[in-house]
């Protein structure tokens, strides 16, 4: 796992980060800050996580180069770090594996999670069914509409999935939720939380464990590409597939890393779910970070095509990167995301998630403006397989 | 400098009795009504009450004051309301100390500073702010302290000894000490346990200790009464506005229920 710079002692990224939640749980994440220091230090445990991620979950996944889409854009160098692949199809079994562990450790007999596009949910049902222990997914509503496959794929996996019909009915309102059950149940519970979002250590574990990827691609850039990439993209909802691409390439000043947010309708329209482009400063979910929200403090309801990334707030380690100007945070709304999603699946047989294909619409913007020497490297977070719904019934297919 | 909860608290404890503490969300189901309840429960033998501010994301509240909060949003309500309720309710009454409980965000976005002198002017006493534990909190202590506003802080079940002492410090006004590991509205209090904790507690702060969380009836009032200085009631009155049927006699006959448990 790489060296640390962040966050600080009291879980700051600069001033975002922290620990904003009722008393109950802060003995908790002292405990949890605590053991996590432990275990990441612990042989066993690292030759554990690193087998699992071996030999369940398939890594490392390949760097792909895009020829045909390279060359229809035209511009630099494409490459797809393919997340995809992972068993269970997504970036987010890397956390989940990791996570699963330290709760065992920790001898916690229980597993709880929130999630939105329900590929969390899914990363962590699979981890609980194969270490057998009792599970229980929260889901807003909304979500579990618009997502019914992987609701059934978690029931499979023997989860309890609870739906949430509180607020908006999304992803921040299951966080909410799993956050209740947690204090309710912090003795034997263990919450896998799904992104680099929450209380801390939460932001701190999750990229840890992603840090994965990027350090892949370290060892992959040399091989295939000879040199260092030039840019990084990847999609950010709550930040964790970003901020493991991206986490071993802070110190690297050479490389941009360029984050997208969802633009929704339209960042002019304000019906989005980009608060580092158009969102300020707050208080949400145990963290200090930047928060789609009213003049009045309230949190206002946000609007994306793709349910992963359908969340007012952000990690707040990419709060800290976009004040200090390490990283740039951009936006693809809905319709750049669809469009993408179907070219990739055209030209390259590859269908992404709609989370990632608002990264892979900002490469379609970006690479055309870079000449043919130069390279990008986009995460490919997840596979579209889970929303053939959503995509048929914006054209109007009924499947 | 004078405080009117440690004033409340000191009379309370003259008369040898216990303090209710009543909590209610601002602004639900509307502002008048708020008020008019208010004015019920202190005639009705409140000694304290605390008025929820509304928030999206009430995370630390079950489903009764989840449902308060989104009542109240749906009509507006806001801090700033929450103010000129204040104010409004001073011009009758000068003597209930009134503490605001609520979540960071709303309180940020007015600012610190701002939100303090409008609250002394408005005439709030204290503030609880449920995800504001010490270490996140210089800035909102220091501009209290200044404005002679009491820190109210929550203690948990499975807060430690040494933590206890620390919060307790940073503490003014009263101790919360959250009875269960859970939400509001919880029903698994264990009197017992609450007991052991608070005797210990005692120890150490001369503060008067208010136990809240799963009270809601002459039965889980009693259970606790004697082991602390006062109890907060909340879910079982948000409920009641909730249901809406001749809420101001239902919150009063509550209020007087709770109250001749206390003495
Ligand atoms: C495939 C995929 N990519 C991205 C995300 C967004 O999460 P994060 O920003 O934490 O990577 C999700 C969330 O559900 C996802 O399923």
């Amino acid at each position: 796992m790489s060296e640390e710079i962040m966050p600080d002692k009291n879980g700051r990224f600069g001033v975002y980060g922290g620990r904003y939640v009722a008393e109950t749980l802060v003995p908790a994440l002292e405990e949890l800050a605590e053991q996590y220091e432990f275990i990441k230090k612990d042989k066993n445990f690292l030759k554990e996580f690193r087998d699992d991620l071996s030999h369940y979950v398939g890594r490392p996944s390949p760097l792909y180069f895009a020829k045909r889409w390279t060359k229809l854009l035209g511009g630099a160098k494409i490459f797809l770090k393919r997340e995809d692949l992972n068993h269970t199809g997504a970036h987010k079994i890397n956390n989940t594996v990791g996570q699963i562990l330290l709760a065992k450790h920790m001898g916690k007999k229980r597993i709880i999670a929130e999630t939105g596009a329900g590929q969390h949910g899914v990363a962590t049902a699979t981890v609980a069914a194969r270490h057998g222990l009792e599970c229980l997914v929260y889901m807003g509503e909304e979500d579990i509409k618009r997502q019914s496959l992987n609701v059934f794929r978690m029931k499979l996996l023997g989860a309890e999935v609870v739906g949430v019909s509180s607020g908006t009915r999304t992803l921040k309102d299951a966080m909410n939720e799993a956050m209740r059950d947690w204090v309710t149940n912090v003795d034997d519970t263990y919450y896998i939380i799904g992104s680099v979002a929450g209380p801390h250590p939460y932001p701190q574990i999750v990229r840890d464990f992603n840090a994965v990827v990027g350090e892949e691609v370290i060892e992959q850039s040399k091989i295939q590409i000879g040199k260092d990439p030039d840019v990084l993209i990847a999609c950010v909802g709550g930040g964790s597939n970003a901020m493991g691409l991206f986490y071993p390439f802070i110190e690297n000043k050479n490389v941009r890393l360029i984050g997208v947010e969802a633009g929704g309708l339209g960042l002019s329209t304000g019906k989005h779910a980009a608060p580092l482009n158009d969102g300020k400063e707050g208080i949400l979910h145990g963290m200090r970070t930047y928060l789609m929200q009213d003049d009045a403090g309230q949190i206002i309801e946000t609007h994306s095509v793709s349910a992963g990334l359908d969340y007012p707030g952000v990690g707040p380690e990419h709060a800290w990167l976009k004040d200090i100007g390490r990283a740039e945070y951009v936006a693809a709304d809905d319709q750049e995301a669809l469009e993408a999603f179907k070219e990739l699946t055209k030209v390259e047989g590859i269908m992404p998630a709609l989370e990632t294909a608002h990264g892979i619409a900002y490469v379609k913007k970006i690479a055309p403006t870079m000449s043919k020497e130069q390279t990008i490297i986009v995460n490919v977070s997840g596979r579209g397989d889970k929303d053939i719904n959503t995509v048929a019934s914006i054209e109007g297919i009924e499947l | 400098m004078t405080s009117k909860i440690k004033d409340t608290f000191s009379e309370i404890k003259a008369e040898n009795r216990k303090a209710l503490i009543t909590y209610i969300v601002s602004g639900d189901p509307d502002l008048e009504t708020t008020l008019e309840i208010m004015h019920t429960m202190v005639k009705e033998g409140a000694d304290i009450i605390e008025l929820g501010i509304p928030f999206s994301d009430p995370m630390a509240e079950g489903i009764s004051i989840q449902k308060g909060h989104e009542r109240a949003l749906k009509k507006g309500a806001s801090l700033i309301d929450a103010l000129q309720l204040v104010a409004q309710f001073r011009s009758s009454n000068k003597k209930t100390p009134i503490v605001f409980m609520g979540y960071m965000n709303t309180f940020e976005s007015l600012g610190a500073q701002a939100f303090m002198a409008k609250a002394v002017s408005a005439g709030v006493d204290g503030i609880l702010i449920v995800d504001m534990p010490p270490e996140e909190s210089s800035k909102f202590s220091d501009h209290a302290m200044k404005n002679n506003i009491d820190i109210i802080r929550l203690i948990a079940p499975t807060t430690s000894l040494d933590r206890a002492k620390k919060i307790s410090s940073q503490s003014s006004g009263y101790i919360y000490y959250i009875s269960v590991k859970g939400i509001t509205g919880a029903s698994n209090i264990d009197a017992d346990d609450v007991k052991n904790k608070v005797e210990v507690l005692q120890t150490f702060t001369d503060l008067p200790i208010a136990i809240g969380f799963g009270i809601k009836d002459a039965i889980s009032a009693s259970s606790v009464k004697d082991i602390a200085d006062g109890i907060v009631a909340g879910s079982v009155f948000v409920d009641l506005i909730g249901e809406g049927n001749d809420v101001l006699n239902m919150v009063a006959k509550k209020t007087k229920e709770l109250k001749e448990v206390l003495g």
